[in-house]
């Protein structure tokens, strides 16, 4: 039979019948906002938001900002890889942001310097054990621990306690940040090694953002682990019943999610050359809010790692667009909040109009 | 002599106090289409549950193939070759058709442990014979199950026992839900597979269905089988007599 019978059954396939990737949607938003903002710039204070308007610099683009606007939101973005999978799977990880602070506290103290200076490290905390200018991998390998460590402790609760995830990662926020409070008594961690502070020098956020980013996207369309995800969402009960061990799948997504959050605060930490207990406060949030602008449903089983990437970016132009248009700082939070319940509502209301034509 | 596919000896199943099923002796033959009838509560989805393992019996046999089997879960059934199409759909909405076909036993490129990639053209390519074999009409196998009908969905749910080789496949009132176009549809999967020679139980409250599909009728009542029918010996009334038990079968006097 001819190629045009893509349908079976004898039905003719129907191209209008081809559902549109959801992500499309998201990426046409983010272009009217870029939109909006161009022609504000241009009304208000007129300069260009997008375009390059210094004639002593070469380019199309206003390369600088384009910068800008993605390393602030690499950071967060990295944590919104993993909680974008856990949303899939129709979760949810309050804790990502405390797990941030806690394992930029634990990595940091031990990737301090001996000497700086030529007087001992004021701040170490390991000096007597010795544990200082030791080879980066082992604040890498200790920080990712911790995530690991938090993500099996949320995902062992939920999958076999059964208590909501709201709950169980509720409780590992409050913890965590206890924790990174105790680790130095509330003192900031400083004066990590070269190597170490390689991590996130530059533009290297931006780098392991899309790095892990792709990665994540090709596992969760093409791996067994991805449909996975997918399938627990949409109905819990047809996974386990297909043979899905779904207890041992919610361990594995929590566990990645901790490790990426993890991975995040050895960046932040790094880049701010400098660990503080206070670290990464909202970043919960602001990854769901990425995570959810991106079109990924909170009721689990629809989302995507590229729609997480662009409603990251959404944040980001939001941001950098409030700093262009020299509007106070406050007028963002409040606009984030705005975005984030508006990405909400509409996610309800496409829900809503597919019950109803469905 | 037709080969004996399922076979239930004195299958009992007590909850607490109360018998939801009582020594039910139940064959099913090679290529044998039964359907189960029976009142509310007369014990036809409790007998199901236990074929299915997804309930424990209180006592009794069940030989399938040939050998004395022991399910602990309906994974195990399913192992063994029986699949189930339960009234409420196992299926994932958000995943597409060939997805949800082979939704815990997917095909696999390339063995990553959890991280395995998919095999998509091999799940495609099979989706696509399965619903040629069951005659299932869909029009856009990558689209995801939650735009379809319930007659569509439906069918994948069908499609899905006939992917792999099943032995035995189990429907629990297919078409309950469904519209009238569905159910022929529906109905017509069920044709296919009687061509196909493949052994089916239904359990209907449908008498037009189950005269139309079935060889032979399978009586419930109050926990027991009442009735043992061959639908060329019987008629809808007498099938009525047997389900509100104004009749009793001679070889099961003992039960009413």
């Amino acid at each position: 039979m001819a190629q045009a019978t893509h349908g079976v059954g004898g039905l003719k396939y129907d191209a209008s019948k081809r559902a549109r990737p959801p992500e499309l949607s998201v990426f046409v938003a983010l272009l009217l906002i870029v939109a909006t903002f161009e022609i504000l710039g241009r009304l208000v204070i007129g300069d260009s938001f997008l375009f390059n308007t210094r004639e002593n610099v070469a380019g199309l683009f206003n390369q600088q900002r384009l910068e800008v606007i993605i390393l602030q939101v690499s950071i967060v973005g990295i944590i919104a890889i993993g909680v974008t999978q856990v949303i899939i799977t129709g979760g949810i990880d309050l804790s990502s942001g405390s797990v941030v602070g806690a394992t930029a506290m634990i990595a940091m103290s031990f990737a301090q310097v001996a000497i700086v200076n030529g007087n001992p490290n004021p701040k170490a905390i390991f000096p007597e054990l010795g544990w200082l200018d030791l080879p980066v991998i082992v604040p890498i390998l200790v920080g990712m621990g911790c995530g690991l460590i938090a993500g099996l402790i949320n995902g062992s609760l939920i999958a076999y306690t059964r208590i909501p995830p709201f709950i169980a990662t509720l409780g590992m926020m409050v913890a965590a940040r206890g924790l990174s409070r105790w680790w130095s008594t509330g003192n900031p961690i400083s004066f990590p090694t070269e190597s170490y502070a390689a991590i996130g020098k530059g533009l290297m956020p931006v780098m392991i953002f899309i790095t892990l980013a792709i990665l994540f996207q090709l596992i969760m369309s093409y791996t067994k682990y991805g449909r996975h995800c997918y399938a627990i969402g949409s109905n819990e009960e047809a996974a386990r019943v297909s043979g899905i061990k779904v207890e041992h799948h919610k361990v594995l997504v929590y566990v990645i999610a901790g490790v990426l959050a993890s991975v995040a605060a050895l960046v932040l930490s790094s880049k701010n050359l400098t660990a503080q207990a206070g670290m990464g406060v909202m970043y919960e949030l602001d990854a769901i809010a990425m995570t959810v602008i991106g079109g990924a449903s909170l009721a689990g089983g629809r989302g995507s790692i590229i729609g997480t990437v662009i409603g990251a970016l959404i944040f980001g132009v939001i941001i950098s667009g409030f700093t262009f248009l020299k509007l106070d700082a406050y007028y963002q939070e409040m606009v984030k909040g705005v975005i984030i319940v508006g990405a909400v509502v509409l996610d309800q209301w496409r829900q809503r109009r597919q019950a109803i034509g469905g | 002599m037709e080969e004996v596919i399922l076979r239930t000896e004195g299958l009992t199943k007590h909850y607490g106090g109360v018998h939801a099923l009582e020594n039910a002796n139940f064959e099913l033959r090679m290529g044998e289409h039964v359907a189960i009838m029976g009142d509310n509560g007369a014990g036809k989805s409790t007998f199901v549950r236990q074929i299915t393992g997804v309930e424990q019996r209180t006592s009794g046999k069940i030989i399938f193939g040939g050998q004395e089997v022991q399910f602990k879960g309906p994974l195990d059934a399913r192992q063994a070759g029986i699949e189930t199409v339960f009234q409420n759909l196992a299926l994932a909405d958000d995943l597409d058709v060939p997805s949800n076909l082979f939704l815990g036993r997917e095909k696999i490129w390339l063995n990553l442990g959890p991280f395995s990639i998919l095999d998509f053209k091999g799940m495609r390519a099979a989706t696509e014979k399965a619903l040629l074999r069951t005659a299932v009409k869909i029009p856009n196998l990558s689209n995801s199950i939650r735009k379809m009908s319930g007659g569509q969905r439906q069918c994948v749910a069908i499609a899905r026992t006939a992917t792999f080789a099943s032995k035995l496949i189990i429907m629990d009132e297919p078409t309950a839900a469904l519209g009238v176009q569905e159910t022929t549809q529906v109905e017509n999967i069920i044709r296919t597979l009687k061509v196909n020679g493949e052994p089916l139980i239904i359990v209907s409250h449908n008498m037009r269905q189950v005269f139309d599909l079935a060889d032979r009728i399978v009586v419930f009542r109050r926990g027991r089988i009442v009735a043992n029918l061959n639908k060329s010996e019987t008629n809808g009334q007498d099938v009525v007599a047997y389900i509100t038990g104004a009749k009793t079968g001679a070889e099961y006097a003992d039960a009413a």
